[in-house]
């Protein structure tokens, strides 16, 4: 003790100081952010697996991504997208593009869900990304409410508060999230796909996730009390409905009306 | 000396006993006998002042129904009825007692589905109506205050619409809300203090439902009753117009009687539009708030839109640059009190588009009047075509709010079309300039084409696809004579030439007047005049040498 209030004084001491204030901060950091990082890929992935989707990932996505998926022009580097991304990109028909756009469009599926974990399992050794969602997160048995209220402060300002979609900048636009599978729903939170951002743990918990995913899934499958839906788009689809079909109608009884004309 | 005369009217029967005592102290029978013998024309684009008036009943009747379970509170409460996404969640009892009426109150849905539907198809008629109105000329002495009436309702068909689609204060209405917050915050100076006093301090507040509710339910409503019992009134008093044709003129009007004739048909189509809108309501959803949410001044849905009626005040909004080539659209202005805020980019696009078509739409019966100078009575109609200039200008007119309509949903036109939001944006704003003035070009030369159409049906005939080969080789297709009625209505109106401005009393032609003679001109230079009477005969007469004695017959 006496050693250390003799060389408190020492011309080096505001440096230790420092640098055990930035080793702490750093440190504490470092436990803080990696709650934010996905979780270690507990998915295990066979050597085999791994090696096949090398296969694949060379034949159909190299031109773009590059050899060893270090990134082109036309393509970004994928070394810690994790096999989620892998997993929504593909599965949802989006990779392998189409063609380049403001953003990549979904369309048919162009690999089986067999090719798709073997490239994902060889995205994911690459480095360390967003993991394969757990079976316990995409049941869809949440809290539906908390869903809806989670659903509206982070999701509804681009995919709509009836998750219909909505456009952004430029030909962008945030899709309808009917019909959307709960995993590709989850995927989509942890690695932000096209424009959308990235919601992590932090973010929104895995059981915030979890109750979105069960917000949609209720009201994807409740139905509509009030009747045929015109397309969940608001006033503008009621509006083009009535001044179409009920005017016409209207419109037509009163033609019939005044056809026996004096 | 006539009570001396008559014989008093002994009933027979109870029924008819009862009917005499209530007359003989109300006097039912004389109102009976002037209005049930009031005429009135057939046509069905004569129809949608009715149709308005019976959605606006259908409104009253479906209004009242939803007040008896509507609860316009803003205290906070958490929903425990059966909608399961919302249950335990924090909501207004606004909020709450609107989803109880959809989800638990027997037919609450359907008459909130009737409610809607019958509001957007309310204003729809309203606007039709003074569309016909204007196209027709139907605004002309002596109607021209019935006209500012007609105006006057569509603005208290507008606030009504609004004061209601706020009600339930879930999140779709409230972001509107906060738009219309937005828009009072930006009138310069009096601004904060007037979104205070709405509000009932900083928004949302707890104050604004209660109050919009009131407006919405009794004061609205009532200036709307007024106005329309004011508008028919003048109806009665004025006759109604009809369409020129052969037999109608100024002084007389061609029609069936109210009764029976009428009397029955309205009433018919009163129950015919009920029927169409509970089966709209019945099978077509509309604003389902329970997809919204409660209001929260954090959330703002992606697809946020006004109603229909609002779009246009909304899209002008949207269409307004916060920037115009670098230069900035809100001002900071340093004033002795302290620096104010204009916001520009707000308050213009929100007022000036809306001032525009409202002072035009008020004032344009005065303009024409005062061009024209014309001063007669008008009680037939004009056909579009035959006054090029108006029809032009109600089309111009017709076109920007379309385009600022439209602006509302750009968002959509931009998903479902799969063009860029930005680009949707630009062509609009080039559109809003842009588009009244094509408009008002083409639709003057399709008037004027189609009147020189008539123009040549009237003098030649209508064709008859009919070729006859002449002794002589030539081909020639046979054209037929309109009949008389037919014929009437091509070439049974005016067409005024252009005027001189005229010099007044100390033989000066003032500035205004040489306006008046500038605008005269703009109205009517284009013309065509419609055939004369010695035209026909020299039409017909060449016709009939050119087409053969043996055609002369024909007829269709």
């Amino acid at each position: 003790m006496k050693a250390l209030s003799q060389k408190r004084r020492h011309p080096l001491a505001a440096l230790a100081l420092l640098v055990m204030g930035l080793m702490l901060t750093g440190g504490l950091y470092a436990v803080v952010t990696t709650v934010n990082e996905a979780k270690a890929d507990t998915t295990t992935y066979s050597a085999h697996e791994v090696e096949e989707g090398e296969k694949l990932f060379i034949a159909n996505c190299a031109t773009c991504h590059g050899l060893g998926a270090s990134g082109t022009d036309a393509g970004p580097s994928l070394a810690g997208v994790g096999a989620a991304a892998v997993d929504f990109q593909v599965g949802t028909g989006r990779m392998p593009m189409q063609m380049q756009g403001p953003q990549a469009r979904e369309k048919p599926k162009q690999f089986t869900t067999e090719q798709t974990r073997e490239m994902a399992a060889y995205v994911a050794t690459l480095g360390d990304g967003p993991a394969l969602p757990a079976e316990e997160y995409i049941d869809g048995e949440g809290d539906a409410a908390a869903g809806g209220e989670l659903f509206r402060v982070n999701c509804a300002m681009c995919h709509n508060a009836a998750a219909a979609g909505g456009a952004l900048t430029r030909g962008k636009f945030a899709p309808s999230l009917a019909g959307v599978s709960n995993s590709h729903v989850y995927s989509a939170m942890v690695t932000g796909p096209q424009n959308m951002p990235v919601f992590n743990d932090a973010n929104i918990t895995p059981e915030g996730k979890r109750d979105i995913i069960t917000f949609l899934n209720t009201i994807e499958n409740q139905g509509n009390p009030g009747g045929a839906k015109l397309g969940s788009l608001g006033p503008v689809s009621e509006g083009l409905f009535l001044w179409t079909a009920v005017l016409g109608v209207i419109i037509g009884f009163t033609i019939w009306l005044t056809s026996r004309t004096s | 000396m006539s009570a001396v005369t008559e014989t008093p009217f002994e009933p027979t029967t109870t029924t008819g006993r009862i009917t005499n005592f209530v007359d003989e102290r109300v006097g039912g029978s004389g109102m009976l006998r002037e209005f049930g013998r009031k005429v009135f024309p057939d046509h069905w684009s004569f129809m949608f002042g009715e149709v308005a008036m019976y959605s606006f009943i259908i409104l009253l009747l479906s209004g009242t129904f939803l007040t008896f379970f509507f609860d316009p509170s803003m205290a906070e409460t958490h929903y425990n009825g059966p909608y399961v996404p919302l249950k335990g969640v924090e909501m207004s009892v606004a909020y709450s007692s609107s989803l109880n009426i959809s989800f638990e109150v027997r037919g609450g849905l359907f008459m909130r589905q009737v409610h809607h539907w019958s509001a957007l198809l309310f204003v729809a008629a309203v606007a039709v109506h003074m569309l016909r109105v204007f196209f027709t000329g139907a605004f002309r002495k002596p109607r021209e205050m019935n006209w500012v009436v007609g105006g006057v309702l569509l603005i208290l068909s507008l606030a009504a619409g609004f004061t209601g689609y706020s009600l339930p204060d879930d999140l779709l209405s409230g972001n509107g809300l906060r738009i219309i917050d937005g828009v009072v915050k930006a009138i310069p100076v009096v601004g904060t203090y007037i979104s205070f006093f709405l509000f009932g301090g900083e928004f949302p507040g707890t104050m604004i439902i209660g109050r919009l509710y009131m407006m919405h339910i009794m004061l609205v409503p009532a200036m709307i009753l007024l106005m329309l019992v004011i508008h028919l009134f003048m109806v009665v008093i004025h006759k109604h117009t009809q369409y020129p044709g052969a037999g109608r003129n100024d002084r007389n009007v061609v029609g069936y009687p109210l009764g029976p004739v009428y009397a029955a048909k309205a009433g018919g189509f009163f129950f015919i539009m009920f029927g169409i809108i509970a089966f709209v309501a019945g099978f077509f959803q509309i604003n389902p708030i329970w997809n919204y949410g409660p209001y929260d001044p954090s959330p703002v849905s992606a697809g946020t839109q006004p109603d229909w009626y609002i779009g246009w005040v909304d899209g002008a909004l949207r269409l307004m640059p916060g920037w115009l080539f670098n230069i900035p659209m809100e001002w900071h202005i340093p004033l002795p009190w302290g620096t104010n805020t204009l916001s520009f980019n707000v308050l213009g696009p929100a007022l000036i588009p809306a001032g525009l078509v409202f002072t035009a739409l008020f004032l344009y019966p005065w303009i024409e009047r005062w061009v024209t100078r014309d001063n007669r009575e008008h009680h037939v109609l004009d056909r579009p075509r035959n006054v090029p200039t108006r029809t032009a200008i109600g089309v111009a007119g017709f076109i920007f709010y379309c385009v600022m309509w439209a602006a509302a949903s750009s968002d959509l036109i931009a998903t479902h079309f799969q063009v860029s939001l930005n680009d949707v944006t630009y062509w609009l704003r080039a559109l809003f300039f842009i588009g009244p003035i094509v408009g008002f070009i083409v639709a003057k030369r399709v008037a004027l084409a189609l009147q020189r159409k008539d123009r040549e049906i009237a003098l030649h005939g209508r064709e008859t696809g009919r070729i006859v080969r002449l002794p002589h080789g030539e081909f020639q297709e046979i054209h037929a004579q309109l009949d008389d009625y037919k014929r009437y209505k091509l070439v049974g109106y005016e067409s005024p030439v252009p005027e001189e401005g005229i010099p007044n009393e100390n033989g000066i032609v003032t500035k205004k007047e040489n306006l008046r003679s500038k605008l005269s001109s703009f109205f009517f230079e284009d013309r065509v005049a419609p055939a004369t009477p010695s035209e026909l005969e020299a039409g017909h007469h060449h016709e009939a040498v050119e087409a053969g004695d043996d055609d002369k017959a024909i007829t269709h």
